[in-house]
């Protein structure tokens, strides 16, 4: 499984339609497989995220907030948004590994081994 | 005992009090992280504020601009309250346009301990505006000239930014009107529109009308007054008159544009503002700075953004426009059934210069609906001096083209008391929307149907026509 999380620094990035930098992660049964990637975008557009999304082939993206309509169009997709996340990346990462992020979650350093 | 405010708001729930506002309202500590929230900020973020404690305020609102950023790129080192719009994605995954405020919280004793940002959901009146920005009335200013259309298209630049703006043009051409819809469109339209008459007060008082004075600061100042700049605070502050501005308070108003401060009048404490500057003036700026009375500096510094509104006797069709408009207006404020004029006395109307402009029309109109005794106005119910300074050498200035309401099979323009072809009927239509309907059709039937030559006929811009055709439905 292929998965985007979408950056700011360290953390997951406020809003899908301003992002510009992104970290694609290969997954398989819930290990890192290959070395992650990051991708800095052109510019801050959430139609052309979706596009690189759809040619990654991306499964599962992890993002702060999102338009219902880029949110519907991925849907549509078969893609997996995990959206209104609040914390560090590496956290989000960790926990959408072991299947256990949930949209709206605010991820705290010391919350997250609990939540694993 | 009369009990202080500090006092009588001792021992109140911070957070009732919060929750009491009907807006969004988030407290930040000195890093921009949160504090505390009130219910509405919870309703719109998703996130109860006890789950985002710590966090920095731009991760929990998702806003555009960055909220944060702001705060520290503007509200920090200033201190002053800043007003901003923006938009944010909420719980529901819906853009909406917010309006910030943003004001830093300081102590009793004076140290900064936080900011406090306030939003405001303005999604469903930007919507508005945006529908109003398709019609030709914006906030009341009526005009299907292309002179006036181009003042028309030019709004939202005006209001999208806080440069100032000259407003020119002769006295009744509406720079008043002008000014206070570039407010509305703007920003700034929730907090106060001021406007002082620059040459309706002695020097002195004007000083303290507009900065403000302490006690005692001269001979009858018994209490401090803030003045019309600290009550414009957020909002747009109006200068008309401009060129009245005595010389002295040109430099204290230069000194408030570049540096956004003040003393008021007797006092050592500065004053900060924020204000959007918008002034108006029926005089020649420029040959006042060649005559020595007016600032070159100031000058230029009131014309970074320049709106001139035209002469009514440059605005054509507009004239029959507002006739319509000031005869629907009147005739209903006082019960009386006016259907419209008769031709003698549009002709009148459209013959005369109006050198008080719309303002005059309006006062002729009035005086006119007032005396008028039946259905119809005539030349002998406008004001004497119309018919004393009517050039009659002038041509009738008639629109690009003449509305034309004839009934089909009428041989005998009498038959109905001629009503149709020479008179400007507003009842028989519904008003000025018939009456364009028909000029519309009329010029597309002439040119075949090409709308470009349709617009040029008309004396339209092509966008305007474009936009009437949706409207009525023509397409």
């Amino acid at each position: 499984m292929k998965i985007l999380l979408t950056l700011r620094d360290n953390d997951i990035a406020p809003r899908f339609d301003l992002t510009s930098e992104v970290l694609i992660v290969d997954s398989d049964h819930g290990n890192v497989v290959g070395n992650p990637r990051n991708i800095l975008l052109p510019g801050p557009s959430g139609d052309e995220l979706c596009s690189l999304i759809i040619k990654e082939e991306i499964s599962l993206v992890v993002c702060g907030g999102i338009e219902e309509a880029h949110f519907q169009y991925l849907g549509w997709k078969k893609i997996t948004v995990v959206d209104r996340v609040i914390g560090l990346a590496a956290d989000a990462l960790r926990l959408v590994l072991a299947g256990r992020l949930k949209t709206g979650a605010v991820l705290r350093g010391s919350q997250v081994d609990d939540m694993l | 005992m009369k009990q202080s405010v500090g006092s009588a708001l001792k021992g109140l729930d911070m957070l009732d009090l919060l929750n009491g506002v009907p807006h969004g309202i988030v407290l930040l500590d000195n890093e921009g992280r949160i504090v505390s929230a009130n219910r509405i900020f919870e309703a719109i973020t998703g996130h109860p504020s006890v789950d985002v404690f710590g966090v920095g305020c731009d991760f929990v609102l998702r806003s555009n601009p960055d909220i944060k950023r702001t705060i520290f790129e503007n509200v920090f080192d200033d201190g002053a309250m800043l007003s901003l719009e923006g938009d944010i994605i909420n719980v529901n995954r819906k853009k909406a346009v917010m309006r910030f405020s943003v004001s830093p919280l300081n102590s009793q004793a004076g140290k900064k301990i936080g900011y406090m940002v306030a939003l405001e959901d303005i999604t469903a009146l930007r919507e508005l505006d945006r529908q109003r920005h398709g019609v030709d009335e914006v906030k009341g200013m009526l005009g299907h000239s292309p002179k006036m259309q181009e003042i028309l298209e030019f709004m939202p630049i005006l209001a999208r930014t806080d440069a100032t703006l000259l407003i020119t043009g002769e006295t009744g051409t509406g720079k008043d009107l002008l000014a206070e819809a570039v407010h509305m469109v703007s920003k700034r339209s929730k907090y106060p529109f001021v406007k002082v008459n620059c040459g309706a007060l002695p020097e002195t008082l004007l000083e303290s009308e507009l900065f403000g004075h302490v006690r005692g600061a001269y001979t009858g100042a018994h209490a401090d007054k803030p003045g019309m700049f600290r009550l414009a605070q957020g909002g747009t502050l109006f200068l008309t008159e401009i060129g009245d501005l005595p010389l002295s308070l040109q430099v204290k108003l230069l000194t408030v544009i570049d540096d956004r401060e003040f003393y008021p009048l007797g006092s050592s404490k500065k004053i900060r503002v924020d204000v959007r500057l918008i002034t108006g003036t029926n005089r020649d700026l420029r040959q006042m700075v060649k005559d020595g009375t007016f600032r070159e500096d100031l000058y230029y510094r009131l014309n970074v953004l320049r709106a001139h509104l035209p002469a009514l006797r440059e605005r054509g069709e507009d004239v029959l426009l507002l006739i319509d408009h000031f005869v629907k207006l009147f005739s209903g404020n006082l019960g009386k059934s006016i259907k419209g004029l008769t031709t003698a006395a549009t002709e009148e109307l459209l013959r005369y210069q109006y050198p008080g402009n719309v303002r005059e029309l309006r006062n002729i109109i009035e005086y006119a609906v007032n005396v008028c005794p039946g259905e119809r106005i005539g030349s002998s119910h406008l004001p004497t001096s119309i018919h004393a300074n009517i050039i009659t050498a002038l041509p009738v200035r008639k629109p690009a083209s003449a509305p034309q309401i004839v009934q089909q099979g009428e041989d005998d323009d009498n038959a109905h008391g001629g009503r149709f072809a020479d008179e400007i009927d507003i009842s028989q239509a519904t008003g000025w929307s018939d009456i364009e309907k028909s000029k519309i059709l009329g010029a597309l039937l002439k040119v075949g149907g090409n709308r470009s030559r349709a617009a040029k006929e008309l004396g339209w811009g092509r966008s305007t026509l474009w936009r009437k055709i949706k409207r009525y439905g023509l397409e």
